[in-house]
């Protein structure tokens, strides 16, 4: 059975006409990296909200379809139990941190579901050594950089154990290099823990040498739903995604009738790899 | 100039730039570098605490913030959180109706803003009920619409998609086409690369760089000690010494056809 199951699901929020997701059917599998990727206002946010329960129970509107999460109806199950399966990060990680001090800020809603004493500490311990922040327990999340504070949000939901994380533009207020560096944690996530990903960014170029599959919407649908190398061979363009200048240039060099590649690379070291193998 | 904050953070220390009529100009730097403060200082907001600011020929610590606005129209990152009118419409009058314009000024200039943001059809909605990248184009057209001659813009790719970000390049050579001066702050890299501006580096406060962007940009060990990842596209091409291809800030057509020149032979 899929981790997360979307079934016919439209959303429209209370005092608007239009629907904020149309028609949407996706299955994730465990294990899964994807990203979702459209223009802002496309719907990528309200399919996350959707996916941990804050739709329908946090959010007024009408909801068609169902979504079910690890085998939980999310209309029928209440948002703390769906949220210990499937974390949410947001964008602006202020909004998550309140504490005095980061470790406080990673085990308050573990203190909040009564959890024992002992099993808080080993999970916040987890937390901060897998997102390698151990050096920030007593710190006050005030002072730290933004690329810290995102770090700290993500281990408070890592802390939860949830087998999905879900992250709504996380890196979009970090500078180039701290965006870098969480995303290269998250994808260590993926790959040494098994953390299933689903992330609404902008920034393919980052992303998508991660990723199993790449998520297009447009206006509340899902256009494209493929593995990523394949998705970029459709006319993505229009939907307002960015396609990382490698992928770019090689499909042009393709076009010109240069048949130097025999997939498409999505990093620098791929594409160097694929003409030092072929053209030389 | 110099400039300490009451809490004694030295964010800038020792700068000193030129920025001629008509020039695009972006500021670049990792969060903290003094970008913002920078820019506050060139309308006033903030005063040097040492040196002097000369905007237009006017020492900004003579001159009132609400005078200096006439000439320096801000675009702060947040600008969308300080909206309070009831419509689009009115939110993009009100800083002309402060001005004094007349009536036919004021419905002209505001129409013209709204059209050139494509936010015309929404004119009579609440600035509340639209989309992030909306909110930032209003944020915009309010300041286009009194038409200052300099335009500064804070971040303003943030949160923006690829296509909203192609629109602000477009609008960006359009003022400049118009003869206003643009400057503005980003860390990102790839809306820079594109828009291919005058970039002044920052970093701890100082300026380490100021050049065209295809020198900037291409200055590897510069962009790293600012914590700035260079262009995929630079990245790319510096990797390609081996076929005789040396770093550089190109289109991706460009770079494909000397590629594909290369492996013909």
């Amino acid at each position: 059975m899929a981790l997360i199951e979307v079934k016919g699901l439209s959303f429209r929020y209370a005092g608007s006409e239009e629907y904020a997701v149309r028609d949407v059917d996706i299955e994730v599998e465990r294990g899964e990296f994807i990203v979702l990727a459209g223009r802002s206002g496309c719907g990528k946010s309200t399919l996350l909200r959707c996916m941990n329960g804050l739709i329908p129970h946090f959010y007024e509107g009408d909801m068609e379809g169902r979504v079910v999460v690890d085998g939980m109806d999310t209309r029928e199950t209440p948002p703390h139990m769906i949220s210990q399966v499937a974390g949410m990060v947001f964008q602006n990680p202020e909004n998550q941190l309140f504490a005095l001090n980061v470790e406080a800020d990673i085990a308050f809603p573990l203190e909040n579901l009564a959890f024992p004493r002992e099993e808080i500490r080993e999970r916040v311990e987890w937390a901060l050594r897998v997102m390698g922040i151990e050096d920030l327990r007593d710190r006050s999340p005030a002072e730290l950089s933004g690329g810290q504070k995102q770090k700290v949000a993500v281990a408070s939901v890592l802390a939860m154990r949830p087998k999905a994380l879900l992250l709504d533009e996380p890196t979009s207020s970090l500078d180039p290099l701290s965006a870098k560096q969480l995303i290269e944690t998250i994808a260590e996530l993926n790959r040494r823990h098994g953390i299933t990903i689903i992330i609404a960014e902008h920034r393919l170029d980052l992303l998508l040498p991660h990723a199993s599959r790449l998520i297009v919407m447009e206006r509340g649908r899902v256009a494209v739903d493929e593995e990523p190398r394949k998705a970029l061979t459709r006319d993505i363009i229009p939907y307002g995604v960015a396609v990382p200048k490698v992928a770019r240039v090689a499909q042009l060099i393709t076009k010109m009738g240069v048949g130097c590649f025999r997939r498409l690379p999505l990093t620098v070291e791929e594409f160097v790899e694929e003409v030092r193998g072929d053209g030389r | 100039m110099e400039h300490v904050y009451p809490n004694g953070v030295k964010a800038l220390d020792g700068v000193s730039l030129r920025i001629g009529e008509g020039e695009v100009v972006a500021v670049m730097g990792e969060n903290g570098a003094g970008k913002t403060t920078l820019l506050k200082h060139l309308n006033g907001l903030l005063k040097p605490t040492r040196g002097r600011v000369i905007v237009d020929g006017k020492d900004t610590r003579e001159a009132t913030v609400a005078e200096l606005s006439r000439k320096v129209g801000i675009v702060f990152q947040n600008a969308e959180d300080m909206f309070f009118s009831g419509s689009v419409w009115e939110e993009t009058e009100f800083a002309l109706r402060n001005f004094g314009f007349s009536e036919d000024v004021i419905s002209k200039r505001v129409e013209w803003a709204l059209r050139f943001m494509e936010l015309w059809d929404y004119r009579s909605k609440s600035p509340f009920m639209l989309s992030g990248g909306e909110k930032k184009r209003l944020a915009l057209a309010v300041i286009l619409a009194w038409s200052p001659e300099i335009i500064v813009l804070d971040e303003p790719t943030i949160g923006q998609d690829q296509l909203q970000k192609e629109k602000m390049i477009e609008v960006i050579r359009l003022l400049n086409t118009q003869g206003k001066t643009v400057i503005l702050s980003s860390h990102d890299i790839e809306f820079v690369a594109e828009l291919r501006p005058r970039i002044i580096l920052m970093s701890g406060g100082r300026i380490v760089g100021d050049g065209r962007a295809e020198d900037i940009l291409t200055n590897m060990s510069l962009l790293e000690s600012c914590r700035l990842i260079p262009p995929q596209i630079v990245q790319l091409t510096s990797r390609l010494g081996f076929m005789g291809i040396r770093a550089k800030l190109a289109s991706p057509e460009d770079v494909a056809k000397e590629i594909a020149e290369r492996i013909r032979v």
